[in-house]
């Protein structure tokens, strides 16, 4: 508890027991002024806000109905009454603020990844600096157990890094000289000494506690809905309070010519007032969303907006990118079908006379080899563009390459209809088997599409560049509605922007990308997902949520905590409109008293709360 | 120009209070508060001074909200 907290806690103490005292005394007469002591201590801040707000012309504020509510239920005589609704309104507000400060207290441990310190060497010995204070280029050493302060490269040493804190992923990374880290991960097994290669600023940590520092600025649209009832809630309220006071007496004194009970009809008002309060809905609204984005955060998912969650819980329509989504987007030896040979010498024999190479396929025959063969049994090296490659591998002439190549060869072969990039290996003029290229399906795509199939989205759609075969094969595997291959970029605008008129407008369409090149989708979407975005800025930037490593079940999780978020904040809206309306009518007909519009206010508060703070909790989701 | 200060405040309402206070403050494009966070962003409009504008914004928050306060 902060001081200021401390402070109202003494406050409702202190009162409480000179209420309790003061009632059992039951003072008469002009000993009933003893009441005003536990009023004043418990409520002298509400009204001076409540003086002040009308000084500025701010009345119907919550300050303003208490004072009313409480002065005027101590005009009618009904002292204990009106210091009680003043000391329970201070009890919800307390309450109210210690929920909201240990969220917030919560929330930000998840995201407990600010680095405090960089370790810089200097005179021989270390030295802690700011991490804003270290620039481009400088060596920082960082040392077990520590965080990383900056992104960079590792110059020396080797370690295991854990990305728990960024990824929500908890097996940890092995990381070698050469390699880069990110700032946020915990340096784990060994001391390594580190160039930066960004300033703290533009740190991937930096970012991402930007993005999640400024995600609660963008309202949702219940959000805006609610700040907007209030408006005109409370002075709707208020309006009608007054005409409970005035109308019933005057038509009964006028029409009815019986006496007009004034003072019956002032304290229903009054408990009007007391029950109208919006409090309830418009804390615990920002609240579940805040909850809401923080667990996501939690898990690597980072969404960049209260609107962008509320989005989420109404996709219909997923569309996934291909490669690097929900493919690896690296190149790997599938399969081997050697004839007259032993898989790994057809292997040995591609691999080497593609050693001189650096594309993408002969990398991947290279990391297929068991051991990198001696380079120096090549040589006479001939790439033939378009066909592939030509070679004396151990003095006996190899041909490595596509169908064209064998056929400009004159070489037969057997052709292999697999989809993927096939590539043929001859020795001698004689065909030794061919190889199988393809981009390998990440291992939890399928389960991955099938959690959204459960979770009740309508289609899932591919679209990629690929050619056909490729396209259909993997759609196939992993059950996917709707395929389109063979696009250039430019066409998957164009094939998103044809789904969003065909959707129903209920419905949202979301878009998962790898950030790589598909910035133009990833905004036109309706929430655009960027994947395995660790250290890429421009996929932080064009996306609206942000996965932190790239497991395709992150998108189902992600709905998940959405629509649980949303189930909450529906459920808060409803109870509280609907206890703050029931007991409105009975404080009107005169059933319900002080004590039942108390719990309307502050009961209703205390329990939208309790339930809003449950959007932390994601266990039971995954 | 955008900028993001932190603010001190007790309740959800008066923070909405704040941000349209802010909102309609002279040389404010838009602004936003967020309660959760306890933070205010303000875009200015060009050539806005932004040290006067913040001074206009705390005075006008200060208003409708007396127990609230801005680092600026």
């Amino acid at each position: 508890m902060s001081r200021k907290q401390k402070k109202v806690l003494f406050r409702i103490i202190i009162s409480a027991i000179l209420l309790i005292i003061i009632h059992l005394i039951e003072p008469e007469g002009w000993f009933s002024l003893l009441y005003l002591i536990p009023y004043f201590i418990i409520g002298y801040d509400i009204l001076r806000k409540a003086i002040l707000g009308i000084i500025h012309g701010e009345v119907f504020d919550e300050n303003f109905l208490m004072a009313v509510a409480t002065v005027g239920a101590i005009g009618l005589r009904e002292f204990s009454e009106g210091v009680a609704v003043m000391l329970f309104y201070q009890i919800g507000e307390l309450f109210q603020s210690y929920a909201v400060g240990k969220s917030r207290k919560n929330i930000t441990a998840l995201m407990d990844i600010r680095p405090d310190y960089a370790n810089i060497e200097k005179d021989g010995g270390l030295e802690q600096v700011a991490p804003e204070e270290v620039s481009i280029g400088q060596t920082i050493v960082i040392r077990p157990g520590e965080k990383i302060p900056l992104d960079g490269v590792i110059i020396e040493g080797n370690s295991t890094i854990n990305t728990s804190a960024l990824t929500g992923e908890s097996v940890p990374r092995d990381a070698e000289t050469g390699d880069e880290v990110i700032s946020g991960c915990v340096n784990m097994t060994g001391l390594i000494k580190v160039r930066t290669t960004k300033e703290f600023g533009e740190s991937t940590v930096s970012k991402i506690l930007d993005l999640v520092e400024n995600s609660s600025m963008k309202k949702s649209r219940s959000e805006n809905f609610i700040s907007k009832f209030a408006k005109v809630y409370t002075p709707a309220v208020c309006y009608s309070a007054v005409a409970l006071a005035v109308l019933p007496p005057l038509v009964r004194m006028m029409f009815l010519n019986i006496e007009p009970e004034w003072g019956v009809w002032v304290f229903r008002a009054l408990t009007f007032l007391v029950i109208s309060c919006p409090c309830a809905l418009v804390i615990s609204i920002p609240l579940s969303f805040f909850g809401g984005i923080g667990a996501a955060s939690k898990c690597g998912i980072l969404v960049k907006g209260s609107n962008y969650l509320e989005a989420l819980s109404e996709a219909g329509y997923i569309v996934f990118d291909k490669t690097g989504t929900l493919t690896e987007g690296v190149f790997r030896v599938k399969n081997v079908y050697a004839k007259d040979a032993a898989d790994e010498y057809v292997l040995e024999i591609a691999a080497l006379a593609e050693s001189y190479s650096s594309h993408p396929i002969s990398n991947s025959l290279k990391e297929a080899c068991a051991e990198m063969p001696d380079k120096d049994r090549v040589s006479r090296v001939e790439e033939i563009g378009g066909h592939g490659v030509t070679a004396l591998v151990d003095g006996k002439e190899a041909a490595v390459g596509n169908a064209k190549l064998m056929n400009k060869l004159q070489i037969s072969y057997e052709e292999c209809t697999e989809p993927g990039t096939v590539v043929y290996v001859a020795l001698e003029q004689k065909y030794l088997g061919c190889i199988l290229i393809s981009d390998v399906i990440k291992e939890d795509a399928k389960d991955a599409i099938e959690s959204l199939k459960k979770a009740g989205i309508r289609k899932t759609v591919m679209l990629t560049g690929d050619n056909k075969a490729v396209a259909e094969a993997v759609g196939k595997e992993l059950g996917i509605d709707e395929i389109h291959s063979e696009l250039l970029p430019a066409d998957k605008v164009t094939r998103v922007e044809g789904l969003l008129k065909e959707k129903p407008d209920k419905e949202k369409l979301v878009f998962v990308g790898d950030g790589i090149n598909d910035a133009p989708v990833l905004t036109r979407a309706d929430i655009g997902i960027a994947m395995g975005a660790l250290g890429s800025d421009a996929a932080i930037e064009a996306a609206d949520v942000v996965l932190m490593d790239d497991d395709p079940q992150k998108i189902s999780l992600a709905i998940k905590i959405s629509r649980k978020c949303l189930r909450i904040v529906y459920q808060n809206i409803v109870f509280a409109l609907a206890v703050k309306a029931l007991c409105l009518i009975l404080g009107a007909l005169g059933i319900a008293n002080m004590w039942i519009a108390i719990f309307a206010d502050v009961g209703v508060m205390v329990i939208a709360v309790i339930n809003a703070t449950r959007t932390l909790y994601t266990k039971k989701l995954t | 120009m955008e900028k993001t200060y932190k603010i001190e405040v007790d309740c959800a309402n008066c923070a909405e209070k704040m941000e349209d206070a802010a909102k309609k403050t002279e040389g404010v494009a838009d602004a936003s508060v967020s309660f959760m966070t306890l933070k205010m962003k303000v875009v200015f409009e060009d050539g806005a001074d932004e040290k006067s504008v913040m001074k206009k914004v705390l005075k006008a928050c200060r208003k409708v909200e007396p127990d609230c306060d801005i680092e600026i």
